[in-house]
C-alpha cells in the first residue's frame, strides 16, 4: 500500500485500519460474500436499476406544464401514494444511497490504494461517473418545481452565470413566474434522462479494464437493501415542498445533503470560490493516480519455452491482462499467452495458476511459464525453503500469506515461518504439496484478504478453488488436508490469526509424524541456486 | 442461536442505512434566506445609445444604395456603455457602468443584482443613462413600495414599458 511514499501512506493507513474494523464486524453478520463494503461498486449499479425502472414508472405520470409537473408529482405523492408514491420514494432514496454507496466506494479504493498503476484507468472514468450522477440527481429534484427545485434553479443558474460563457445571465429566466414556460420542463426531463444514460455508459466504461466485473450485488443483499429501502419509503415517503413561486424568496427548506449539499457554499464563498474548489478536487481526482506515480513492479513474463498455451493464466487474471495469441516460437500448440504490462498489476496469480509452477521438477533451473520477474517461482522455492530452516519448534508451520492483508511475518515463531506473497492467488497447489512432501513443515497454514474482500479480486477464491479441488491446477488428492489450515484475515486480525494458528498447531501436534521424506536431489539443488 | 444473532446484525446494518439516507435526505433544513426580509432584484438586458450618435442620410445617398439595403439614418456599429444607479431609502445599493458586450462593442449591456432588505416600506430610486451625456440620466424612476417578508420584488427594466418597471 503506497509503498515507499510516507504521505500517501499516512493518509492511507488510518482509513484502511477503519475499514479494516469495520469489515471485521459486518463479516460477523453478513454470510460469506454479502459484507456491504466489498460490495458498494455493485451497490451503486444496483442502486441505478432501481432509480431507473421506478423513473419509467413515474415517467408515466409526469406533466412536463409549469404548474402541472407540480401537480402531477402531488397525484403521485397522495392519491396514488400505495404505488406511484412508494416508487418516488424509492427513486429519492435509491438516489441517496447511490451517492452514499459511492463516497465510500471511492475512499475505500482510496484506502487500498487500487487506483494508481495499472488501476488509473477505473479511476479516471469514475471521475464523469460522480458528475453525470449529480447531474442526474439535480435535475431530478428541479423536475419537481417546489420550493427546493426553485432555490436549485436559481442557484444553479447564478452559478453557471458566474462563467463568462453565457451571453445573458441564465437566471435572469427565473426572476418572475412570467418569465418561465412548459418548454422548460421539456427541457428539464430530457435531461433527466440523458444524463442517467451518459451515467450507465460511463459505468459500463468504468469496468471495462477488470475481468469479470460484476455489477450485481450477491441476491440475499440486494433484496436486504431493497427491503430497507422499501421500508423507509413507507415509514418515511418522500414529499414535495410548497409549490415553486418566484414571486418569493426560498427561505427555510427541506435539503437533500446528498445532491445539494454544496450548495450553501456558494451562499457562504461566492460562486466564484466554489467553482475554484471544485476545479481544484476535479484536478487533484483526476491526476491522483499519478500524484505521485506508482512504483509499479515489473509485470508478469511469459517463458514460451513453459508454456502449453493452456489458458489457465487468462482465466485467472483478474484484470484481463493475459490474453491468447497465435504461437511465435514455431513449438506445436496453436496459442501462447502474452501480458499486457498496462493492464498487469504483478499480483502474481498467473503463476498460481500455471501447471508448469511445478517445485518438484528435478531441474537445475526453476521456471515457471508464466511468472513475475521480482519474485520468481524458483524465489518462492527458495523462500520456502529458508522460512523452513528458522523453524525450530515441535510442531512446524509455514505460514503463506499476502502483502495486502494480515502481516503474517509478525507472527512468526518457533513454531511458524512465513513467507508473503503478492497474492494468495499466487501460490501453486503443487507448493503446498510440496512443502509436506519433502517435509519443509508439519503443516502449511494459508491466510490472505478477509473472504470476498480481496485486493487482487479473485487471488483468495481460486486459491480456495484450488485447494478444494473445484478449480484447474487442483491440489493433489495425496496432500493430507489436515495438514493445511486456511483463514482469511485482514490487516486487523491479527489477534485473531494468531490464535487460528495456536490451534491448527494444536491440532498438528495431535496428529501422527507425518511420512515425509526430504528430496536431497531437489534441496541440494535449490540450495546451491 | 449464532444465526438469529447474524440475522439481527444484519436488520442493524440495515436499519443504519435507511437512517442515514432517510436522514440527510432532507434534514437539517437549510435556511437559504432570512424570513424576516425580503429582496429587490435588479435585471436588465438594454443597448447602450450608438457612440458618436447618428446622422440622417441624404436622398442623394439612398438613391445609391438598393432599396431593401436603405436605412433613414447610419449610425456607428459601437455603442456606449450603460451607468444604472438604484439607492433604497437614500442609500446608493447598486451603480454600475456596464460596458457593452461583443466583440466589437455592440451587444447589450446585461444587469442580474440584487439586494436584501428589511421587510416593510422602501424608497426606491433607480437611474439609468445610456446615452453620452455627461449630466443627469435617460430614465429615471422613484417609487414608495411595500416589501413583504420573503417577497421577491423584481425591477425590470425595459425601453418598452418607458424604462423602469416594477413588480
Amino acid at each position: 500500500m503506497a509503498a515507499g511514499n510516507p504521505v500517501l501512506g499516512a493518509l492511507q493507513r488510518p482509513l484502511r485500519l477503519a475499514f479494516a474494523h469495520a469489515e471485521k464486524l459486518l463479516d460477523r453478520v453478513f454470510p460469506g460474500h454479502w459484507n456491504p463494503l466489498y460490495n458498494l461498486g455493485t451497490l451503486g449499479f444496483f442502486m441505478y436499476w432501481i432509480v431507473a425502472g421506478t423513473g419509467i414508472y413515474l415517467y408515466i405520470f409526469f406533466d412536463t406544464g409549469l404548474t402541472e409537473a407540480y401537480d402531477s408529482v402531488e397525484y403521485m405523492t397522495n392519491d396514488q401514494w400505495y404505488l406511484a408514491g412508494v416508487m418516488r420514494s424509492l427513486h429519492r432514496y435509491a438516489s441517496d444511497a447511490m451517492v452514499l454507496f459511492m463516497i465510500i466506494h471511492i475512499v475505500r479504493e482510496f484506502s487500498l490504494d487500487r487506483y494508481r498503476g495499472s488501476r488509473w484507468f477505473s479511476w479516471l472514468t469514475g471521475a464523469p461517473v460522480i458528475v453525470l450522477l449529480f447531474v442526474s440527481g439535480i435535475t431530478g429534484y428541479w423536475l419537481v418545481w417546489d420550493r427546493l427545485a426553485q432555490y436549485i434553479a436559481v442557484k444553479t443558474t447564478e452559478f453557471f452565470d458566474w462563467l463568462p460563457i453565457f451571453g445573458a445571465p441564465i437566471a435572469a429566466n427565473f426572476v418572475t413566474p412570467a418569465s418561465l414556460d412548459d418548454r422548460f420542463f421539456s427541457l428539464m426531463i430530457f435531461l433527466h434522462i440523458a444524463a442517467p444514460l451518459f451515467l450507465l455508459f460511463m459505468l459500463w466504461i468504468h469496468l471495462q479494464r477488470i475481468s469479470r466485473a460484476r455489477s450485481n450485488p450477491p441476491r440475499g443483499l440486494a433484496l436486504g437493501i431493497s427491503a430497507a429501502l422499501l421500508a423507509l419509503a413507507i415509514v418515511k415517503p418522500a414529499v414535495s415542498q410548497a409549490p415553486a413561486d418566484l414571486s418569493v424568496m426560498v427561505t427555510s427548506i427541506k435539503f437533500d445533503w446528498f445532491y445539494i449539499g454544496l450548495y450553501p457554499l456558494v451562499d457562504i464563498w461566492s460562486a466564484g470560490a466554489v467553482w475554484g474548489a471544485l476545479a481544484f478536487f476535479g484536478l487533484t481526482l483526476i491526476v491522483m493516480p499519478w500524484m505521485p506515480p506508482m512504483r509499479r513492479p515489473a509485470a508478469a513474463e511469459v517463458h514460451l519455452e513453459h508454456c502449453n498455451g493452456c489458458r489457465r493464466c487468462v482465466e485467472d487474471c483478474p484484470y484481463g491482462a493475459v490474453t491468447m495469441q497465435p504461437r511465435t516460437d514455431g513449438a506445436n500448440f496453436d496459442l501462447e499467452a502474452t501480458v499486457d504490462p498496462d493492464l498487469c498489476v504483478s499480483c502474481g496469480i498467473c503463476s498460481g495458476a500455471c501447471p508448469s509452477s511445478m517445485p518438484f521438477r528435478r531441474r537445475s533451473e526453476l521456471v515457471s511459464g508464466i511468472e513475475l520477474p521480482d519474485f520468481t517461482i524458483a524465489d518462492l522455492r527458495r523462500r520456502l525453503h529458508k522460512a523452513s530452516e528458522k523453524i525450530t519448534g515441535d510442531v512446524r508451520i509455514v505460514l503463506i500469506g499476502c502483502d495486502n492483508a494480515a502481516r503474517v511475518e509478525r507472527l512468526t515463531g518457533p513454531c511458524v515461518a512465513a513467507v508473503s506473497l503478492p497474492c494468495s492467488g499466487m501460490l501453486p497447489p503443487p507448493f503446498i504439496d510440496y512443502i509436506l512432501a519433502r517435509g519443509l513443515a508439519d503443516g502449511v497454514f494459508i491466510t490472505g484478504c478477509r473472504e470476498g474482500s480481496c485486493y487482487n479480486r479473485f487471488g483468495q477464491t481460486w486459491a480456495n478453488q484450488r485447494i478444494d479441488r473445484e478449480r484447474d491446477p487442483y491440489l493433489r488428492r495425496r496432500v493430507p488436508r489436515e495438514r493445511i489450515a486456511r483463514y482469511w484475515a485482514g490487516p486487523a486480525d491479527d489477534r485473531v490469526l494468531a490464535r487460528e494458528i495456536e490451534d491448527f498447531a494444536e491440532r498438528l501436534r495431535a496428529l501422527p509424524a507425518p511420512q515425509a521424506v526430504p528430496d536431497m536431489s531437489v534441496v541440494d539443488k535449490v540450495g546451491a541456486q | 442461536m449464532k444465526e438469529i444473532a447474524r440475522y439481527f446484525g444484519q436488520a442493524v446494518v440495515y436499519v443504519l442505512i435507511m437512517v442515514v439516507v432517510g436522514t440527510f435526505a432532507d434534514t437539517p433544513a437549510y435556511q437559504a434566506f432570512p424570513d424576516d426580509q425580503g429582496f429587490i432584484r435588479l435585471t436588465l438586458s438594454h443597448g447602450g445609445r450608438p457612440r458618436g450618435g447618428c446622422r440622417k442620410q441624404s436622398a442623394k445617398e439612398l438613391s445609391k444604395i438598393a432599396p431593401n439595403m436603405r436605412r433613414k439614418k447610419l449610425c456607428s456599429r459601437e455603442r456606449l456603455p450603460v451607468l444604472v444607479k438604484m439607492t433604497v431609502d437614500g442609500k446608493p445599493v447598486l451603480s454600475r457602468l456596464l460596458q457593452p458586450t461583443g466583440i466589437r462593442n455592440d451587444g447589450p449591456v446585461r444587469l442580474y443584482e440584487g439586494v436584501p432588505v428589511a421587510a416593510g416600506r422602501h424608497e426606491i430610486a433607480l437611474a439609468l443613462r445610456d446615452s453620452d451625456r455627461k449630466e443627469g440620466f435617460d430614465y429615471e424612476r422613484k417609487a414608495v413600495v411595500d416589501i413583504r417578508p420573503g417577497q421577491n420584488f423584481v425591477i425590470q427594466f425595459r425601453t418598452e414599458f418607458g424604462g423602469f418597471d416594477l413588480k
